[in-house]
């Protein structure tokens, strides 16, 4: 079941506000905050077993903020975030890990950091075997194992 | 009733499928139940593109985390290193780094060189047939010749040195100190029915090529085609014992949740050293009051972790990221006792290439690193694809009050008491670490790393769970005598890593498999009498 309907409006309304706290749009990089739409909709989609804890998470903030965090002003909104991650504990840690996990998901993200946006498989990756000379230093050097009796 | 088996192995991972594939040529009828199932690859985390964020769920490495029903909870609040496995026909095998170094021969006479612990009643040269048995089966990769390392003959090349390893390398060369490609478990070209490894990276949860070795793939088939038996979603509750002391059978769940009973003349456990003090500790009866096995009082002390120092930085130049088999190499350059270090043992070094974009945004925020805000971008991409680790496994020593007992409240989904941890990290090994991120930064800041971090303990490192039921010829001071066999249960043995006296400074799964090799020799030589 989608966490759309878990969360209440007020939570996805605070969830999109914190998300571009921690990740605002760039047009230095050309890309989205983490408030972006489809990015949202992602981590809305796909809560799953995070849900508790990030509605906690939420729930926690809006006791803080005292209303919806848009709502404030910077400094207040900044005052109520420093808060929140400092005493926000295992949820408020969830709910950034799901923003982030989301965000660097994103074709749009992967694309402005020169990634494929594919799985690891089937393709793989090709690794240069490299030069192996630089292990003559440490064969010149020798050694022995410690003698056991 | 089920009609007796000959041998009945608890535990389809490193241990029992090895002890499996080498007793089946016996033609005896050998039964193994496993708590888990035959895993899917095409299921694996790498096979998508959620592939990062499986890792904080269903792919966690703690089963408290991941909660699957084939996994049984640890309660292990009382120890600063978490408990990591996985449950599945291929056991912990299917998720770990594949990283294959084996224990060092003074490693089995730590008392004699050191004047701590305990020396194992068997010596290196005991297994050396079986290490080289066990590399062929589970394939292994690794340059020959390692001049601080014991010999081994790896029938696949050296993984690709990569970007990661010419810049690990060139730094411990400026420092004067040892490295070298490190033996693994990752095929290197098309090894015995198994694709090469095309570099996945993300493949400690698992590879979906095959490439990495598990018993799953690797001795599995082998035991199934030669008649062993293998019975999946089968978790033990206890084992019986009859009038005269012996081991009877054992009492289990089958996949449908229904208790069934299935006696056997040999009951040889391999369930790791948390899950095998569990199952002796629930097979308490009125003979064995104590728990099963546990004359001498040992079964569940001297719990070893090796706990994990870890110190990375970020380097200018491209490292491997994501693109390749976490870890390459390795170094021994402080695995022996020197005193003037102010501690005894030592630990082996392995370096780790890098991590992928949501791990590293995930742990550098959470370092404090990586901030909120404009600069966040400008940051994230100095970091991202710039990590170089250098991980110390530190020799754990047996200490009895490090323990896995019994929680009295926590149990699993069939109502079976779950084991509880009590750990702490030693004043030996506390020195260790410290002289460990000592050598880890002098070794990043040669190759001209900055943001440097620590994890120490690496606290979800808690991969290696040994000497929780020790060999020794002392039936007072050890569980298992020196082939496996309980002393005091004489059908009754056990080949998982909590039969090890010490732990190495190194992963163990390789020993594991061997001593597990060695015992079913010994088993299969002494058929005739194995109960005298």
């Amino acid at each position: 079941m989608s966490a759309d309907n878990q969360l209440t409006r007020r939570q996805r309304d605070d969830l999109r506000a914190i998300a571009a706290m921690i990740i605002p749009a760039s047009d230095e990089y050309k890309v989205p905050g983490a408030d972006d739409p489809a990015i949202q909709a992602d981590m809305l989609a796909t809560l799953g077993r995070d849900t508790k804890l990030v509605a906690a998470a939420l729930d926690h903030l809006a006791r803080l903020a005292g209303a919806p965090l848009a709502e404030l002003d910077a400094a207040r909104r900044d005052a109520v975030v420093h808060e929140f991650r400092k005493s926000g504990g295992a949820a408020a840690a969830t709910l950034v890990r799901v923003v982030l996990q989301c965000y660097y998901r994103d074709d749009r993200v992967l694309g402005s950091l020169g990634l494929e946006l594919r799985a690891p498989f089937p393709k793989g990756h090709v690794l240069p075997d490299g030069d192996w000379s630089l292990l003559d230093p440490v064969k010149a050097r020798g050694g022995a194992l410690r003698r056991a009796p | 009733m089920k009609d007796p088996v000959d041998v009945l192995i608890i535990g389809a991972g490193a241990s029992g499928a090895a002890v499996a594939w080498s007793l089946a040529e016996t033609k005896m009828h050998i039964l193994c139940l496993e708590q888990g199932g035959w895993m899917n690859p095409a299921e694996y985390p790498s096979t998508g593109r959620d592939w990062e964020a499986k890792f904080y769920g269903e792919w966690s490495s703690s089963p408290n985390v991941r909660g699957r029903p084939e996994d049984y909870p640890i309660n292990d609040d009382n120890s600063p290193i978490k408990v990591v496995n996985y449950n599945a026909v291929g056991g912990s095998t299917v998720m770990y780094t594949a990283h294959w170094p084996r224990l060092h021969p003074s490693d089995f006479k730590v008392k004699t060189l050191d004047g701590v612990a305990d020396d194992w009643p068997i010596d290196y040269e005991a297994l050396t047939p079986f290490f080289e048995e066990n590399d062929r089966m589970m394939g292994t990769s690794g340059l020959s010749g390692d001049p601080l390392s014991p010999l081994t003959h790896p029938p696949m090349p050296q993984q690709p040195m990569g970007l990661s390893g010419a810049i690990i390398g060139k730094a411990m060369n400026k420092l004067g100190w040892h490295w070298w490609p490190s033996d693994t478990t990752v095929a290197t070209m098309d090894y015995e029915g198994r694709a090469r490894c095309i570099n996945l990276g993300h493949c400690t949860p698992a590879c979906a090529q095959g490439a990495k070795s598990s018993t799953d793939i690797t001795y599995w088939p082998h035991a199934i085609r030669a008649g062993v038996e293998l019975r999946t979603h089968c978790r033990v509750r206890e084992i019986t014992t009859d009038e005269n002391g012996m081991a009877s059978g054992v009492v289990y769940y089958d996949k449908d949740g229904i208790e069934q009973f299935q006696p056997a003349h040999v009951v040889v456990i391999a369930c790791n050293g948390v899950g095998t003090p569990r199952l002796l500790l629930n097979s308490a009866s009125g003979r064995f009051p104590n728990g099963l096995a546990n004359s001498s009082g040992l079964v569940g002390k001297n719990l070893m972790f090796h706990p994990y120092a870890q110190i990375y930085g970020y380097v200018n130049e491209p490292t491997d990221s994501n693109r390749a088999p976490p870890t390459c190499l390795w170094s021994k350059q402080w695995y022996d006792t020197d005193l003037s270090r102010g501690f005894v043992r030592g630990y082996g070094v392995q370096f780790v290439r890098g991590a992928g974009p949501v791990f590293e945004a995930v742990v550098s925020e959470q370092k404090g690193i990586l901030p909120w805000g404009e600069d966040h971008h400008r940051v994230f991409r100095k970091l991202n694809g710039h990590r170089l680790g250098f991980s110390a496994i530190c020799e754990d020593l047996p200490e009895e009050h490090n323990r896995v007992t019994l929680d009295p409240v926590l149990k699993d989904s069939h109502g079976i008491p779950a084991p509880k941890v009590d750990y702490t990290i030693s004043e030996n090994s506390r020195k260790m670490m410290e002289h460990a991120l000592a050598r880890g930064r002098e070794f990043l800041e040669t190759a001209g790393a900055s943001d440097i971090c620590v994890n120490s303990p690496i606290p979800w490192g808690g991969w290696h769970l040994l000497g929780t039921a020790r060999m020794g010829t002392d039936p007072e001071r050890s569980v298992v005598n020196e082939w496996g066999r309980s002393h005091d249960v004489k059908n009754l043995f056990i080949v998982d890593g909590s039969i090890f006296v010490t732990s190495g400074g190194v992963n163990p799964t390789s020993t594991i498999q061997a001593l597990a090799l060695y015992i079913a020799d010994q088993m299969k030589q002494r058929l005739a009498n194995l109960f005298d």
